[in-house]
């Protein structure tokens, strides 16, 4: 039984439901999941703070149910770009945690080879585009990708485009939206509203922060959903992905989380709100908590059970850190590849400048 | 061989592509029922349908990102800027969503796409519809910077960038569209490709190298013709690609006539110009010269509109003849 507060429709009939059907081994699965990530991202924090990751590095504890949940709706068929917040939803598609640490630590066995890092990680097997850094570009490109759903006539696929609250104020938004709905593309503009635009919050950078209704210019309607319920998720992503699909264009959806880190590893996420206000999410809309004691009411696992899977996921970050710390640092010759394809090489005199226009090098590929 | 414009090369070498592949589109801001801003894909849209020849709304950002997203997919748009003026607000997509996907997912991403429009100043529109983006686009690796001159230059780099399955900014001229050259059978043979990053040798010289791309190379031309007259043998490469740059060309060129002048309507600083000079100085070319190379340039102000003033922003073939009588002396 969901909450009655977890769906919030606008200009639209969406889900109302509030009893959801769910096997043991879904409920199951999704809890391993939210908890992998949540220890991913810890270990990451751990990491991150031993030197062993650099860079911008963006954590997503506190919001796994959105990732979780809508993946737990759509199928691989189904394409999908997000922000530079992107672990999870690499894992989601299918990544394993020891190719998102050794990409997180420069490793050649990350999944974008080392080349990327933690903003850019991609999966073009499963349709995840990535891991872009840019505020808000990912949404027009998301609905490029639904553009290509509809040009090649998939049937029952549609395109996400994942952005956070402060995405929401970008120009691009409008102005895809207003051409997915022109088109009608299968395209759900999906924001993950965690309460802060880097460090300001809603009430401060939203002259309307009912990011739902934001498609109103476009007579695009919206659904806002309890994104700390990863049922209410699923069931709001199910309902979202049936809409679009069906040819009535493209949707806004807008999940309600939090996020329990800074914006990035070199923000403490103290000097905008206090720990207190944290803590006081963490006590009560914690979707990893929730989540447990809904396995413990339904009596669809014990404390033992769940304490055992908790331990088994704990060993699998442990190892990937391992592996991730343990493995080759890309050559040198990738410095130089993954630019062009192998025509595009060939256009350059196989030659590519390197800071010394003497050591520049020959590459074919 | 037969006349054709420039407007009438781009238009077949896109027509012809959209029939030879079903991935191929264009979106842009009137190029469907319109006809086109300035009637490159004109006939298309009858022809082919809104599905394939796609009118958008004005609003650069969110089609040039949703044209690389159609391409991340596996598409190949070729995305239409009513000019390159416009396609500063999109600049974002062409350079960190098209250009460098493929390098930050270790070779997972590719963007098959051509970004093509009007480039340059046109005449009387004043500052902000008159800049060259040669040297911009350029800059950056991971996306290719094409600029033709000629309608077989038209055709055959259009072509070459649409089956290209990098990005590729295509950079037309709009004073050209109209410009007739003679072109042979084969330029019109519906699989006619020019190689990307190939210069050309418009006129073979032995006295002085003029460097010119777009509408620059007509200038260059003109100006050796004049010099002519005076015994000076010019020799007129067209860039045809501003990158990858035909590096090869510069140099075989400059070895041979040891002289140097480039043309282009671009500002001066960190130029096409600049680029070419400095590849002269980096390598075995720089033993060759006999004098400073020099730059024909936009001049380093915004664009003028007054008719008096307008000129002087850009070379003329007196600059050229100029510049050519300094380097020779």
């Amino acid at each position: 039984t969901l909450n009655n507060a977890a769906f919030q429709s606008f200009e639209c009939d969406g889900p109302t439901a509030t009893e959801i059907t769910v096997s043991k081994e879904e409920m199951m699965k999704f809890y391993r999941d939210m908890f992998a990530i949540r220890r991913m991202e810890i270990a990451s924090d751990t990491m991150y703070k031993q030197r062993q990751i650099r860079g911008f590095c963006h954590l997503y504890d506190g919001q796994e149910a959105v990732a979780v949940g809508m993946e737990a709706a759509t199928t691989l068929e189904d394409h999908y770009v997000t922000a530079y917040r992107d672990h999870a939803h690499q894992y989601v598609r299918g990544d394993s945690i020891k190719r998102i640490m050794a990409e997180l630590t420069g490793r050649f066995a990350g999944c974008s080879k080392g080349k990327g890092g933690s903003m850019h990680m991609y999966k073009k097997d499963a349709n995840f585009y990535g891991g872009n850094g840019i505020v808000g570009a990912q949404i027009p490109i998301g609905a490029g990708l639904a553009l290509a759903i509809k040009y090649k006539k998939t049937p029952d696929a549609c395109a996400f485009g994942l952005y956070g609250d402060g995405a929401s104020n970008q120009g691009q938004f409008f102005e895809a939206l207003n051409m997915a709905a022109l088109w009608k593309l299968p395209f759900i503009a999906l924001c993950e509203n965690n309460n802060f635009a880097m460090g300001t919050s809603t009430a401060r950078h939203a002259a309307m922060d009912e990011f739902y209704k934001r498609g109103n210019a476009c007579a695009v309607p919206g659904l806002r959903v309890d994104g700390m319920d990863v049922l209410a998720v699923r069931a709001a992503t199910a309902w979202a992905k049936e809409y679009v699909t069906s040819g009535k264009g493209p949707l806004v959806m807008e999940m309600m989380t939090y996020r329990y880190h800074g914006h990035s590893m070199s923000d403490p996420g103290i000097t905008y709100r206090s720990r207190d206000d944290v803590n006081e999410v963490r006590k009560t809309r914690d979707p990893i908590e929730l989540h447990k004691q809904r396995l413990l009411e339904y009596g669809v696992a014990g404390k033992d059970e769940i304490k055992a899977l908790e331990k088994e996921v704990r060993a699998e970050v442990q190892e990937a850190m391992d592996f991730a710390l343990g493995s080759e640092e890309p050559p040198m010759s990738e410095l130089y590849t993954d630019i062009y394809d192998e025509a595009g090489y060939a256009a350059c005199g196989n030659k590519i400048r390197a800071v010394e226009l003497s050591s520049s090098p020959s590459v074919t590929k | 061989t037969q006349k054709i414009t420039v407007r009438e090369a781009l238009n077949s070498a896109l027509d012809e592509e959209i029939a030879n592949d079903d991935s191929v589109f264009v979106m842009g801001e009137e190029v469907a029922q319109y006809n086109g801003a300035y009637k490159i894909t004109k006939g298309l849209w009858t022809k082919y349908g809104e599905e394939r020849v796609m009118d958008t709304p004005i609003t650069e950002m969110g089609f040039a990102g949703m044209a690389v997203g159609a391409a991340l997919a596996g598409l190949r748009p070729v995305c239409e800027f009513m000019t390159f003026n416009f396609s500063m607000q999109a600049i974002d997509h062409v350079i960190n969503s098209a250009a460098k996907g493929k390098y930050m997912s270790g070779g997972q991403l590719s963007a098959p796409i051509v970004f093509r429009g009007p480039n340059g100043a046109a005449a009387a529109v004043g500052a902000q519809h008159s800049q060259c983006f040669g040297a911009w686009y350029s800059h950056c690796p991971g996306v290719f910077t094409l600029a033709p001159y000629s309608a077989a230059d038209a055709r055959g780099l259009l072509k070459a960038a649409i089956r290209s399955n990098n990005p590729v900014v295509f950079l037309e001229d709009e004073l050209l569209y109209g410009k007739e050259f003679d072109v042979s059978e084969e330029v019109l043979d519906k699989d006619y490709t020019l190689e990307i990053g190939k210069a050309h040798v418009e006129q073979e010289g032995t006295d002085v190298t003029l460097v010119a791309y777009s509408r620059w190379v007509g200038v260059a031309l003109e100006a050796a013709e004049e010099m002519k007259a005076k015994g000076i043998n010019c020799e007129v490469l067209n860039l045809r690609s501003l990158r990858p740059l035909d590096k090869d060309a510069i140099i075989k060129s400059v070895k041979k006539t040891n002289r140097l002048v480039t043309v282009e309507g671009g500002w001066p600083q960190s130029g096409i110009g600049a680029e070419v000079i400095a590849t002269v100085m980096e390598t075995e070319a720089f033993d060759y010269l006999d004098a400073p190379a020099e730059r024909i340039c936009g001049a380093d102000i915004p664009t003028p509109y007054a008719a008096n003033l307008e000129p002087e922003a850009f070379p003329q073939v007196k600059n050229v003849v100029n510049a050519i009588t300094r380097v020779c002396a």
